[in-house]
C-alpha cells in the first residue's frame, strides 16, 4: 500500500519507528489545545482602536467600507453605493437571516435573487462571519446561508459585516468559528483581503483578474 | 514532459544574459520586489520574531511529519474526501489522470502549483486526451507559449507587454485580429473573459496546495486573482496536488506562517484570497465541488528528511531568495533549466533531479548570503549549496581542471608559510607587470573573468602583509 510506502519512507528518514502512544500524546495534546503563538501588536487593541485599524486596512487593500448605525440603513446605502458607480440595481445575495431581514422593500428599485451566484451576476452581497483588523480581512465561511460564488463571480462584490463580529487576529476569528461551528471545519473558509488582482502582466498591479473588481464592506456598528 | 536543461545552465546563463528582452524585465520586476518586501517588513516590529516561529512550526511538523500526515489523512476522511498516498511523480501523475478519467473529464482547469510543473501533470492529461487549463494569468500565458515558469509566484515576469499581446493575437483567433490593446487592463480583460468561460465549462479543478492543516484535514491555497478559488468551486471535482511537507499542525500554526508569506513574497500583509478547503459539498449547499481529492506526492522529500538537506523542507515557496539573489537577477528563471530557479532551486533541485544533471546551480552563487538573510523560515540556503557542491566532488562530478586547481590550492593553503611567499610574489610580479594600465585585458588561466572585464592589477602588496602592518601600527 503506498500510505504505508511514504509513511516508512518518512520514518527511515526520521531514523525511528511509528511514534509510541506516549510519545504521540503530546502532539495530540498540541492538535486539542491548537496553542498560538506570538502575534504582532497590530492585532491587539480595543473596539475602538480595532474598528480604525480594519477600515484602514481594507482601504490600503483597495476596498472600501461605509460605516452604517444599523441593519435599517444597508438598503439605502447599497443603492446609493450602486448609483455612486454607475452600477445597475439588480444583484444576487446569500440568503443569510440577516441579510433577509433588512427591509429591502423600501427601496423598490433593488432587484433581488437570493441563491448562489451564476456567471451573469455582476453585483453580490455576501455576509461576513467576521472581520480581522490585522489585515483588513474578512472571514466568509460556506454553507446553504453563505454560498461561496457569491464572493467570487461577481464584479462587485458587497459584504455586510457586524462590529460585534470584528476581530483583532486570525486567532480570534477561528476561535469564533470553532464556537460557532462546534469545532468543525465549514467545507470552505474564505479569508478575503481587497479585491482580486493581478500584477502578473509587467509587474503592474490590475484589479479585478477572476474575482470581484470592487469589495465594498457594509460595517454595521449598531443592532 | 519538459526535459531539464540544468546541465546546459553555463550557455544558458550566456543567453540570458543577451536576452535583451529578459535583461529589461529583471530591470524592472527587481527593484519592485525588494523594495516591497522591505516596505512590507518595516511596517511589522514583530517580523524577525514571526521568522523564528514560522521556522520552529515546520521544524516541529518534519520531525513529527508522519503523525501529522495520518491525522491530516484522518481528517479529509472524515469529511467526506479522498487522500491518494504517492510515493513517486509517476504515482502522482497516475493518480490524477485516474481522478479525471472516473469523472469522465474532458477540460480540467488548474490554478497555479508548482508541484504540478514538477510532476508535468498537463503533459499526463494531454497524452490522455484531457485538456488541461492553466487559469492564473501568468501561468495561462505560459502554457500558450509552451514555456515553464521563470519565477515561482511570478511565472511570467520575463514576458513584456508587447509579448502578452502578440501571443493573445495568435492564440485567441476567434477575436477580431485588428483589435487594440490601449493598456495592460485590456489584456487582462481579455483573458478574464477567455477563462470564465473555461471555468465554468470545466469538468474538474485541480490546484496546489501552500498548506495542508492536520487539525481540520483542510488544504489552504493562497492567491490574489480568485483563480484558484473558481478552479476549485466550480467543477464538480477538485483534486489538491500536494507535497508531503506542506503539513502544518493547527489552524494556528498556519496564521503564523501566513504572516510571513505574503510580506517575504510580494510585500502584502496577506494575500487577498487564503482559502481553506475541507471535503465537499455538504447537505443544503447550493455551490462548490460534490468530490473532494488530495494527491498527497511525497517525489523525493522523505529522503532529504534526517540528513543535511532536511531545512530545505521549511521552504514556503515565497521567491524571496530569488528576488534578492544577483546571479538570478542576471539569469533570470529559465536558466536555472528546471522547475525551481534561484537559491531555493539550486538546493531543490539536485535533490529532486540529481546532482549529475544540476550540478552547475549550487555553483552558480557568490554566497553573499542575501538569500538566507531573507528566507521567511530561515533556511541556510548558502550552506545547502556548499553541501551539494560537496557531494558533487566527493562523486568526482567536479571537472577535472577545477580539482586540479583545488588540489593546488590546497596545497599551498595546508603551509601558511609558503601560502604567503606564493601569494606575495604573485602580488608583487602581477603588480609590476600591470604597473602602466593597472589592469589586465588578458590573463592567462582567467579568459573565465577577463572574456567579460578587465583584471585589476595588485597594487604590490598582499592582504596579509597589510593587515598584518596595521595590526602592528594599532589601526586594526
Amino acid at each position: 500500500m503506498t500510505r504505508e510506502a511514504v509513511l516508512g519512507s518518512i520514518r527511515r528518514g526520521l531514523r525511528r519507528g511509528p511514534l509510541t502512544d506516549e510519545q504521540a500524546a503530546p502532539l495530540r495534546a498540541r492538535l486539542a489545545s491548537h496553542p498560538r503563538h506570538l502575534r504582532p501588536a497590530i492585532a491587539e487593541g480595543d473596539r475602538a482602536a480595532l474598528l480604525l485599524r480594519f477600515i484602514a486596512n481594507v482601504e490600503r487593500e483597495f476596498g472600501t467600507v461605509s460605516l452604517l448605525p444599523s441593519l435599517a440603513a444597508v438598503a439605502e446605502a447599497v443603492a446609493d453605493y450602486l448609483a455612486s458607480q454607475n452600477l445597475p440595481t439588480e444583484f444576487v445575495m446569500a440568503p443569510h437571516p440577516d441579510l433577509q431581514s433588512i427591509p429591502w422593500a423600501e427601496r423598490p428599485m433593488l432587484r433581488i435573487r437570493e441563491g448562489r451566484a451564476e456567471a451573469t451576476d455582476l453585483i453580490g452581497l455576501q455576509h461576513a462571519f467576521a472581520g480581522v483588523a490585522e489585515t483588513g480581512t474578512l472571514m466568509l465561511p460556506s454553507g446553504p446561508d453563505r454560498p461561496t460564488t457569491v464572493n467570487l463571480l461577481p464584479d462587485t462584490a458587497l459584504v455586510l459585516l457586524r462590529a460585534s463580529a470584528l476581530v483583532g487576529s486570525y486567532e480570534d476569528a477561528w476561535d469564533r468559528l470553532r464556537a460557532e461551528r462546534g469545532g468543525a471545519m465549514p467545507r470552505n473558509v474564505m479569508l478575503v483581503t481587497g479585491p482580486s488582482r493581478s500584477a502578473d502582466i509587467e509587474q503592474t498591479l490590475e484589479l479585478g483578474a477572476h474575482g470581484p473588481r470592487r469589495l465594498h464592506i457594509l460595517l454595521i456598528e449598531g443592532g | 514532459m519538459h526535459v531539464a536543461t540544468s546541465p546546459a545552465f553555463k550557455s544558458n546563463a550566456t543567453k540570458a544574459i543577451a536576452d535583451a528582452g529578459l535583461q529589461k524585465a529583471l530591470a524592472r520586476s527587481r527593484p519592485q520586489f525588494m523594495a516591497r518586501r522591505s516596505a512590507a517588513v518595516a511596517a511589522l516590529p514583530e517580523f524577525e520574531a514571526l521568522r523564528d516561529t514560522a521556522r520552529d512550526i515546520k521544524n516541529h511538523t518534519l520531525a513529527h511529519l508522519d503523525f501529522y500526515l495520518e491525522r491530516f489523512a484522518e481528517k479529509v476522511e472524515a469529511a467526506g474526501g479522498t487522500v491518494h498516498w504517492c510515493s513517486t511523480a509517476d504515482e502522482a501523475r497516475e493518480a490524477v489522470l485516474r481522478i479525471c478519467q472516473d469523472a469522465g473529464a474532458r477540460t480540467v482547469t488548474k490554478g497555479k502549483s508548482m508541484i504540478s510543473e514538477e510532476l508535468a501533470i498537463n503533459d499526463h492529461l494531454e497524452a490522455n486526451g484531457i485538456q488541461p487549463i492553466e487559469t492564473d494569468l501568468g501561468e495561462y500565458i505560459i502554457q500558450l507559449r509552451h514555456e515553464l515558469p521563470s519565477h515561482i509566484i511570478a511565472p511570467a515576469f520575463h514576458l513584456n507587454r508587447e509579448d502578452w499581446e502578440a501571443q493573445f493575437r495568435k492564440s485567441h483567433t476567434d477575436l477580431p485580429a485588428d483589435r487594440v490593446f490601449h493598456e495592460r487592463r485590456d489584456i487582462l480583460t481579455e483573458a478574464r473573459a477567455k477563462l470564465r468561460a473555461r471555468f465554468l465549462a470545466a469538468d474538474v479543478g485541480i490546484t496546489g496546495a501552500n498548506f495542508l492543516i492536520a487539525e481540520t484535514g483542510s488544504s489552504v491555497i493562497v492567491t490574489n486573482e480568485g483563480n484558484g478559488d473558481l478552479t476549485q468551486t466550480l467543477p464538480r471535482v477538485h483534486i489538491a496536488l500536494a507535497s508531503i511537507e506542506k503539513v502544518v499542525p493547527t489552524l494556528e500554526d498556519c496564521a503564523s506562517i501566513l504572516r510571513v508569506l505574503a510580506r517575504s513574497a510580494t510585500g502584502q500583509a496577506m494575500s487577498v484570497y487564503t482559502t481553506f478547503s475541507t471535503g465537499g459539498r455538504r447537505p443544503g449547499d447550493s455551490d462548490g465541488p460534490e468530490e473532494y481529492h488530495v494527491v498527497l506526492v511525497d517525489n523525493g522529500r522523505s529522503s532529504m528528511l534526517g540528513g543535511e538537506f532536511q531545512d530545505m523542507l521549511r521552504c514556503i515557496r515565497c521567491a524571496a531568495c530569488m528576488n534578492h539573489c544577483p546571479v538570478y537577477g542576471s539569469v533570470g528563471g529559465h536558466a536555472y533549466g528546471w522547475v525551481y530557479p534561484g537559491p531555493m532551486g539550486s538546493v531543490l533541485t539536485p535533490a529532486l533531479i540529481g546532482v549529475d544533471k544540476a550540478g552547475h546551480l549550487p555553483n552558480a552563487s557568490t554566497f553573499c548570503g542575501k538569500c538566507e538573510s531573507v528566507c521567511p523560515v530561515r533556511i541556510p540556503l548558502p550552506k545547502l549549496m556548499r553541501h551539494w557542491r560537496e557531494r558533487e566532488f566527493e562523486r568526482h562530478l567536479t571537472p577535472p581542471g577545477v580539482r586540479t586547481n583545488l588540489a593546488v590550492w590546497g596545497f599551498f593553503a595546508r603551509r601558511p608559510s609558503l601560502y604567503r611567499m606564493a601569494t606575495r610574489a604573485g602580488a608583487v610580479s602581477l603588480g609590476w607587470l600591470g604597473r602602466k594600465r593597472g589592469r589586465f585585458a588578458r590573463m592567462p588561466m582567467a579568459s573565465g573573468w577577463t572574456g567579460g572585464r578587465d583584471l585589476p592589477a595588485p597594487e604590490g602588496d598582499t592582504f596579509f602583509a597589510r593587515y598584518a602592518r596595521a595590526q602592528r601600527s594599532g589601526r586594526a
